[in-house]
Parts: C-alpha cells; structure tokens; sequence
C-alpha cells in the first residue's frame, strides 16, 4: 500500500500541475480572477510529491523487495542510513527527488512572494506548472520508481559500494536543490518577459531564489570533489568528468546572474541579459540532468543508458528552453534598458564580471560536448581532457580572480573618488609572492605560479570593502561579499600550491620497507585482513614520521560482497600544512605490496575557500531576507513619499 | 537589440538538440579502431623467446603471403581459450607467428607444452615496445598481414571459435 499511496500522490499531483497552468493561461487571457486559487494549488501539488518521496523512502528503509527499485538498488544487509540514500541513489529515485524539490520550491513561492506584480506572480506559478508536469509525465510514462515486482524477491541486488558513503549520500540531494532552486529564476524569468514587467521588483523577488540555489551548488560541488578525492583514490580533486562539468556549467551561470541581478536590483539595467541567464542558469540544470541520465557522454560516473528516457529528457529541454527563448526573442525588443552608467563604475565591474564567466561557460560547455560533434561530423572519437580546459579556462578564471579585487570597489553609475590606489597593499603582496615562488620554487609550471600570487593579492584585496567600515553596522550581505571573494582567494591558492608541490611515490614495498615523500618517510608494516558488515578487506599499515612523533595511517582495499566490487579505502592525515594520502594496492608473487603515498601541501585550502564561498552566499541571503522583513514591518518612508 | 542577436540562442538550442537527437539516434560503438589498417608494419626486429624457434622481424612478414601475427601472453587468461582456436586456423593451412609480450622464455614454452604451439616463429618483446608500436593495447590482439607487409586487419580481444570464419575471410581478402 505504500507504493501505491506514493503513485496515487504523483498522479494527483501531476492533476494540479495541470490544472494551474490552464488557471495561469486563462487568468492572463481574461483577468486575474481565474488565477486566485493557483497559490493553494501550487501548495497542495508541493506537499502531494513530498508524501511520494517520503513514501519511497519508506520502502527503502523497509527493504520492501516487492518493489522492483528497492530490489534492484538495496540490500537487508546495508546500514539503514545508505538505505535511504539509496532512494536517490538510482534513476527512478533520482527524478522523483527531482520533481519533489521543483514543486515543493513552487510551493515555498506560492506562500512567500508576496512583493511583487500579481500578474508575473500568476505567470511565474504557471510556467513552474508546466515545468513540473513535463517531469510527472516523465515519471509516469518512462520511469516510474514505484513499479512492483511479482514475485517479490528475497534479497536485494546491493547498492554500488561506492556510493556507500556520508559524502554521497548528501551530495546528490543538495546539488538537486540547487539545481532545481534555479527552476523559479526560470519561470521568474519566463513570467516576466510574458507579462513584460522586468524590473526591480522582479529582480528582488528572484535574488534569494538565485542566491540559495547558488549556496547549495557551491557546497555541492565542493562536497562532491572532496568525495571523489578520498574515496577514487586517485589524488585529484576536480577531473574535468562530463558529469562534473554538469554540475559546473549550471553553478558558472548563476555565479554570474548572481550579479547581474543585483545591477537590475540596484539600478535597474541589464534587463534582458538578466533574463537570459535566468533562463540559461536553469536550461543548464536540466542540460546536465540530460547529459547524466541519457548516457549520450562517456563518463566515469557510469549511469545506466537509456535512450528512450533520454529522447523524453531532450523533448522536454527543447520544449522548456525552447519556449523561453522564442519568448525571449520576441519580447526581448520591448525591454527599455535601466538607468545609463559610465565607462568606470560598478555597473561596468559586474559586466566584465558577466562576460568572463559567460566565456568560462562556454568553453566548458564546448568542452563538455565537443567530443559528440566531433563524432557526429566526421566519425572521429575522441576525448577532451584537463589540459584543454586549464589552459583555455584557467588564464580567465585568473583574469576574473584579478578583477574579483577591484570591482567591490567601484561605486555605482560613475566613479570619481581614486579607488585603485586602495590597490597599492594587495598588489604589492601579489608581487611579493610572485618573488617568493621564483625564489623557492624556480621549476613549477606558469599556471600555479600565478595562482599563488593572485591568491595573495586577492585574498588582501577581498578585505577592502571592510577597511574604514564600522563592522558591525556594515550590512550583512557586504560581508557576505567580502567572505565569498575571500574563500575564492583561499581555494585559489589550494588548487595552486597542490598543483605546484605535490610530491608522488608509488612503490612495490615489502613490510618494513621504508619509503619517502616530500618532508616525510613512511615505514610500511605489513598488512591485515578485515571484516565488516558487508565487505572484506586487506588492511595496509603505514608509520610516517617528520621531525616529531610518527602518525599511523591505514588505507585498505575492500572487497564487498553484493554485488562484488572492489574499491580503495585511501587513508588520509591532515595537517595545518597539508595532507598525506596513502593508498594500498595489489601485491606482487614476491610478497611486496603497491603502495602509494602523496604529499599534498595545503590541498585543503581548496575544500575551505569552497565552503567559505557558500558561507559567504549564506551571510548575504540571511543579510537581504532580514532587510526585508525589516522592511515590511515598518514601511519605508522613501516608498510612502515617493 | 537587434534581431539577429534576439534569435540566436534559439538558433543555438535548435543546432544543439539536432545534435544531441543523432547521437541518441546513433548506436554507441565503444571499439576504437586501428589507424594503422592499410599501413605498412612498423619496422622491428624481436630476438627470439625459445630456444627451438626463430624471432620474429618485420621483414619475415613480408612473404608474399598473407600471414596472422598474433601478440599473446603466457600470463595471460583468454589467450588459453584463444590458443586452441589457433590451432583450428593453423589446421586449415593459416601461417601464425607469435608476439610475446613481457614473457619469460619458461613461462612461454610451458605454456605451448600445456595448451598448444600454433606459432611458426615467437618474437619476445619484453618491453612491449613493439606492441606499442602496432597501436595493439591489451592482450590477445591478432593482425592480418598481407603478402607486402601492410596490416589489413586488427582483431582486438580473443579470436573465438565463432571468428574464425571472420578470420579466414580477412586472410583470403589479403591476399
């Protein structure tokens, strides 16, 4: 009966949707009236697919093996905890998260917005409708998560050990949130250019939906690169993989409607290109849903292929960004452009700002997808890897961590007052660190080189907004701002100095062997086999020593049972200075045994700017939500003397 | 703005879905080909592994016949079952010369004693450099040399019982 309740709500639901985007059309056609209901509607459809979804993790946290997702993605012996993530964990589940969190956040709009046009309001319920009903039918044409098997099955078919992890049980979930928190910038955006009312009021009703959704991504990216660098054994923290790239393009593009919002926000121009990137932000969610579940890119995270489900997926992106753009390009003459700004100003910054990371996109973009026009042209095959992205990308992204200093200077329309000699410090910091790396580190490659000294001249300039400011009146999305641009000076210089003096050794030891890398030597003690729930495993133990006492690390080599797969269980060990990471592998006929030790300095400088981006988000979205109930409690006189 | 710039990214999402629509359309055909299909062996010349049986240079594939060169491994697992379907191929009158990679002479003449020797020469290329240099990437892989010495097919994996005819059609089409 559980199965069924979760069908019997997506049916429903799916009902709703349609329902509220025939209300939205025919309220824009013959009066408001028609549209009064499609708030509770939109709340009620919410709610309907959050009991689908906690019903399907109720069958998962059953092991309910009369359903034929849980037989085929979950196991009796698993921990309780990877059998719920093991509902996300598949297709089915994955798309069933994905329509829960689309129509729970048009839910959360419907009750919240309330400071803004009725009419785009109206608009905007109804092409999140319609977004969602392509999604329901998905569902319940192609992919339906809650399907029985008869007979029911005795035991599950287990859930790949990799995804066995705290780390991928959490970074899915929020990644989707952030992608699908996009969706409402989408049908803001699609709403308003159908009612034409793009203004201020619009920007500021769609900037928190932005900015979550941007946190979300941010941290998502940023858990699941640290995920695939402990847990692949491999050592590296970003491989340029189709489906990181996919989770990449939607960030880049709402990094930069981040700000290109607030330039319509604060003064009301950049309409159109706003817009678009509203509209590209969200149709770059759903190009990566597309790109991951249809199997059209080869790619280390083996989804299942599946092209009827990828032919539905592409039908319903040509629809939705199809039909936002058609819009787009017939309203688009109608939008009068803001107030005008000079050569040199904030306005001026933001644009810069917008146009690398439009290009940043692009390349990754053509990146991501060249190797399939390739093929299609001429039949080559063919792969694009890190080198073509670093080197295309990574003089940009620096092009963009420079400016990154000097637009939160600017003032807006025009600047008289002599900002660049605030520069002064930074720069010469910057200069300083580029003597220091000749000095210490003549050999390293140009890219790292620069990367240590923008991340010193940035990290200095990030703070300057502040300097001469009270602290604690300086509003909270300032700081926000200035905390966010640090943490891109701080991941700047992790990425840098791990590409600059990492040390590497792989080695067939023999217990008792002693091996050395970078400041460290590393004394291979032999090996133990190991048992856990639902795994073996041969157990490495390792003694490093540096000067002071030694540290102990055990990296392992599980073998799990169901299905049998055999993953590396890296031991890693972080100091203030960096990490040591140590995998185990194979042994030889002689007894020796592959092991592999990294020394990575300051590599978690990567993770922590990550995170401090997202922190940064955070403080500005608490910062502008608070202003706003500040506001609507006591009115502002400008408003009511206007 | 103008028009053109209005409509352009609909024209871009109309050239990326067609694109996309082919690819779905189009079966994904996971084997990478040889380039080197129609070109001349690389130039080599592999010393001898036994002691009983010539090494292998890439002149003594140029008979004028056509001949398969087969790049083997005693340590290797597929080439056991591969092996006995050389035999079959040899038994039908087809010239076989080995290519042992990173092999030992034992190893090897263990392996012939055991499973069966369907090689007129066995060149040792201990440094799978030769293999390299024949764009082969795993072992067993089988070439189709034609009388002048120019690859004509690439056979990537295990000839099994159900290539053979595969096999004799690429050596009759050589010749």
């Amino acid at each position: 009966m559980i199965a069924e309740t979760g069908l019997a709500a997506l049916w429903l639901a799916a009902g709703l949707a349609a329902l509220q985007f025939v209300l939205m059309v025919s309220a824009l056609r013959s009066g408001l009236a028609a549209g009064r209901a499609m708030r509770a509607i939109a709340i009620v459809q919410g709610t309907l697919t959050l009991i689908s979804f906690a019903m399907l993790l109720w069958v998962f946290a059953r092991t309910d093996l009369s359903v034929a997702l849980v037989f085929e993605n979950s196991h009796s012996a698993k921990p309780l905890v990877y059998k719920i993530a093991g509902a996300w964990g598949n297709h089915e589940g994955s798309m069933l998260l994905w329509v829960t969190v689309l129509a729970a956040a048009g839910a959360i709009f419907a009750l919240l917005s309330r400071r803004m046009g009725e009419r785009t309001m109206l608009a905007a319920l109804g092409a999140q409708a319609a977004l969602a009903l392509g999604f329901y039918a998905f569902l319940l044409i192609a992919s339906n998560p809650f399907a029985r098997l008869s007979p029911p099955a005795f035991e599950g078919r287990g859930l790949n050990p990799l995804l066995q992890d705290p780390g991928l049980a959490f970074h899915p979930p929020t990644l989707y949130l952030g992608y699908v928190g996009l969706s409402v910038a989408f049908s803001l955006a699609f709403g308003a250019l159908l009612t034409g009312e793009v203004d201020a009021r619009l920007a500021r009703a769609m900037r928190p939906w932005v900015l979550g959704a941007w946190i979300l991504l941010t941290l998502g990216i940023t858990a699941g690169s640290y995920w695939a660098y402990y847990e692949l054994g491999w050592g590296g923290w970003w491989f340029w993989d189709p489906v990181e790239n996919a989770s990449l393009m939607p960030w880049l593009a709402a990094t930069a409607l981040l700000h290109s919002i607030n330039v319509l926000a604060a003064r009301g121009a950049l309409k159109a290109w706003t817009m678009m990137l509203a509209v590209i932000a969200f149709s770059m969610s759903m190009v990566g849903t597309f790109l991951v579940r249809s199997g059209v890119l080869t790619s280390v995270h083996a989804f299942a292929i599946d092209p009827e489900r990828g032919t539905f997926l592409l039908g319903l992106l040509g629809i939705y960004v199809g039909a936002a753009f058609i819009l787009f390009a017939v309203r688009g003459a109608s939008l009068k452009e803001g107030a005008p700004f000079e050569l040199v100003s904030r306005e001026t910054g933001l644009v810069i700002n917008n146009l690398l990371l439009s290009v940043i996109l692009g390349i990754v973009f053509l990146g991501t997808l060249y190797p399939l026009f390739v093929e299609a042209v001429s039949g080559e095959k063919l792969s694009v890897g890190a080198p073509y992205f670093n080197a295309v990308a990574g003089p940009l992204a620096l092009l963009l961590a420079v400016l990154v200093g000097v637009g939160p200077l600017l003032s807006w329309r025009r600047e008289r007052r002599p900002v660049f000699k605030q520069l002064a410090v930074p720069a010469l910091l910057g200069v300083a660190a580029l003597l220091v790396t000749f000095i210490v580190a003549p050999a390293i490659g140009i890219l790292p080189r620069l990367g240590l000294t923008v991340g010193a001249y940035l990290a200095a300039a990030s703070i300057l907004p502040l300097v001469g400011r009270n602290p604690l009146r300086t509003p909270l999305a300032t700081w926000g701002m200035v905390v966010a641009h640090f943490g891109i000076a701080v991941a700047l210089a992790g990425m840098a100095a791990n590409a600059a003096f990492t040390s590497e050794r792989l080695a067939v030891a023999k217990p008792g062997e002693t091996l050395s890398v970078g400041p460290w030597l590393v004394q291979f003690e032999g090996v133990t086999p190991m048992a856990g729930k639902n795994w073996t495993a041969i157990e490495g133990k390792l003694t490093a020593t540096r000067g002071s006492g030694p540290v102990t690390l055990k990296p392992q080599t599980r073998y799990f049972l169901d299905p049998p797969t055999e993953t590396n269980e890296a031991a890693i060990d972080t100091f203030w200075n960096g990490q040591l990471y140590t995998v185990i592998g194979k042994p030889d006929e002689a007894g020796g045994w592959q092991v592999r030790l990294w020394w990575k300095p300051f590599v978690t400088l990567i993770w922590l700017g990550g995170v401090l981006i997202g922190l940064g988000g955070a403080l500005a979205l608490v910062g502008r939500l608070w202003r706003v109930r500040r506001r609507r409690r006591e009115p502002d006189w400008r408003e009511r003397y206007a | 703005m103008s028009r053109a710039i209005r409509f352009a990214p609909l024209v871009l999402l109309v050239v990326l879905i067609a694109g996309l629509v082919w690819r779905l359309a189009t079966p994904v055909d996971t084997n990478v080909s040889s380039k080197l299909e129609g070109q001349r062996l690389p130039a080599f010349a592999l010393p001898a592994t036994l002691p009983t049986k010539p090494g292998l240079s890439s002149r003594d594939l140029a008979t004028g016949q056509p001949r398969l060169v087969n790049v083997f491994a005693s340590w290797c697992v597929p080439c056991i079952t591969e092996v006995r379907v050389l035999q079959q191929l040899k038994a039908r009158g087809v010239a076989i010369d080995g290519i042992a990679i990173r092999d030992r002479p034992q190893d090897v003449a263990d392996f012939l004693n055991q499973h069966g020797d369907p090689y007129q020469r066995i060149g040792s290329d201990e440094r799978s450099q030769v293999q390299i240099a024949l764009g082969s990437s795993g072992v067993p892989e089988s070439f189709v040399v034609d009388g002048q010495g120019v690859i004509r097919y690439q056979h990537i994996g295990p000839i099994e019982g159900s290539d053979v005819a595969l096999i004799l059609t690429r050596l009759e089409q050589a010749k």
